[in-house]
């Protein structure tokens, strides 16, 4: 009795340690947010590379192309998007137009 | 593994012209409850993520989770399940193994250190406080005029008790060397494009020999959450949240102050008493930002209530401060015309949420409960919003909308 009670609790602990040394994952629900349509957003999608469309749909609405290039222009200059001039003027036209 | 092959494929569909990303990951999810924050465009999901109890989604990818704001009349200290979620880049750890998760010092030290949590925990003197952690953007969506950045509206904060490390120990035990200026902190996040600057954040060696700055691997007597740096997160207690490095992993000293985009171009506030400018103006010179200035908030009554009037209405509500303390809470229902102190609650420490109450009646009508807290230094929150470009520090004085009948 003694024996197997200690078996028993021999086999828990090695159970609890190989759980223990598992490593642990976390499962992101799935995402949602999708660019509006609108002229360009087909350059645009390069945005959602880095990171997910609510970054851009949740701006404030209508602060223009001054705004949406200075932004561009962040991304470019201060990320290091792979963005060439011609495509983040489309980009920053598609965002002005769009949001 | 997992983290490698999500930053591959990211890569391979960015060199492919992104379609495969967007088939890929756009599936959609069950209708989401919504929310509108008061704000323009402050339309958001609620979504439960593991862990956690249905929040704010501002973003999915990095997540970043704001906490509905009904939460912290819940109590003082905001429960782990609803604690807001901010990351700045998006490949973030999905993987971890606690048992080989190393915590290293290193740079111009004696002797460089690694240490596994069991060390952390066993062979250190733990230290415990009551902190509020809070987004340098918290409450951006209600500047005017209104500015780029995380649209956030009250939620970008909470107060926990958290225990770990003091950061002192581990320096002390490694030995800072002469010359040494600044400690950086890095955890496990890192950019998608690996030209993105890393998020990196840095204390003066001072600072981060106060005793208070702590490793942290426990939060509310539990392990924190993922999203809120699982296994261990820096505590800078009175400090922005930016500073609060999450999955930390990288302690480095160094000789020179560091030479990154987040601390040299991000994460600045006008270099002025009030941090900030006039509205829509550039500082002419700018500080990376330190300690939260003073707020406090009505709790239990939400904007737009119906209150009874000519009778007693019990308020509630929370203030806090950079870690001087706050003295004083006023409350004002006549459009700030006169005030009323409030009770304080109990004394949790000087770097936690401090409850407040008072008593009031209304007559019948329209009328703006109004709250403001004062600290030890006197410092206190303005009667209207201050403003500066990036949409930090906003400590107006809060305005409730009620109608007494």
């Amino acid at each position: 009795m003694r024996r197997f009670a200690i078996t028993l609790l021999l086999s828990l602990i090695a159970v609890t340690s190989s759980a223990l040394a598992e490593p642990m994952v976390y499962q992101l629900p799935p995402e949602t947010a999708e660019l509006k349509p609108g002229p360009g957003v087909e350059t645009a999608i390069v945005c959602t590379a880095c990171h997910s469309a609510d970054y851009i749909s949740t701006q404030p609405s209508g602060k223009g192309k001054a705004f949406w290039q200075a932004e561009v222009q962040k991304m470019i200059k201060a990320y290091k998007a792979p963005i060439g001039e011609d495509d983040a003027a489309v980009i920053a036209n598609y965002l002005a137009a769009t949001y | 593994m997992r983290l490698i092959n999500r930053r591959e494929t990211l890569r391979a569909a960015l060199a492919a012209g992104i379609g495969a990303v967007a088939a890929g990951n756009l599936s959609r999810a069950a209708a989401s409850e919504m929310v509108d924050l008061p704000f323009g465009n402050g339309e958001r999901p609620l979504v439960t993520y593991p862990g956690k109890r249905p929040l704010i989604v501002l973003t999915s990818r990095p997540p970043q989770l704001e906490t509905p704001f009904s939460v912290f009349d819940e109590g003082i200290f905001t429960p782990n399940d609803a604690f807001f979620v901010r990351y700045h880049l998006a490949d973030i750890p999905l993987k971890i193994d606690p048992h080989a998760f190393r915590v290293t010092i290193q740079g111009k030290v004696d002797a460089p250190l690694s240490l596994s949590l069991a060390e952390l925990r066993n062979n250190f003197e733990p230290i415990e406080l009551a902190a509020v952690n809070q987004c340098s953007g918290n409450s951006r969506g209600f500047f005017e005029p209104r500015v780029g950045g995380g649209q956030l509206a009250n939620g970008a904060m909470g107060n926990a008790r958290w225990k770990g490390v003091p950061l002192k120990a581990l320096l002390t035990k490694a030995g800072v060397q002469a010359g040494a200026v600044q400690v950086s902190f890095q955890g496990l996040d890192r950019p998608v494009l690996p030209e993105t600057p890393a998020f990196m954040k840095a204390l003066e060696l001072d600072h981060a020999l106060d005793g208070e700055v702590m490793i942290a691997y426990s939060m509310n007597g539990q392990d924190l959450p993922w999203l809120n740096g699982f296994p261990v997160r820096l505590i800078v207690p009175g400090y922005y949240g930016t500073y609060w490095v999450k999955h930390l992993n990288t302690i480095n000293v160094l000789n020179a102050p560091l030479d990154s985009f987040w601390m040299k171009t991000a994460y600045r506030i006008p270099n002025n008493l009030c941090a900030c400018t006039e509205p829509g103006k550039a500082p002419s010179s700018t500080v990376p930002i330190g300690r939260f200035n003073v707020r406090s908030f009505l709790t239990n009554i939400a904007d737009g209530a119906t209150v009874a009037a000519n009778k007693e209405v019990g308020l509630r509500g929370i203030a806090f401060d950079g870690g001087y303390g706050v003295s004083d809470v006023v409350v004002s229902v006549d459009d700030g015309e006169t005030w009323t102190e409030a009770k304080l609650g109990e004394n949790l420490g000087k770097y936690s949420f401090r409850q407040w109450t008072a008593k009031v009646a209304l007559e019948p009508g329209k009328h703006r409960l109004m709250v403001r807290a004062a600290n030890r230094i006197g410092q206190s929150q303005p009667l209207e919003p201050l403003w500066n470009p990036s949409g930090y520090m906003r400590n107006v004085v809060e305005v409730t909308n009620v109608i007494a009948a």
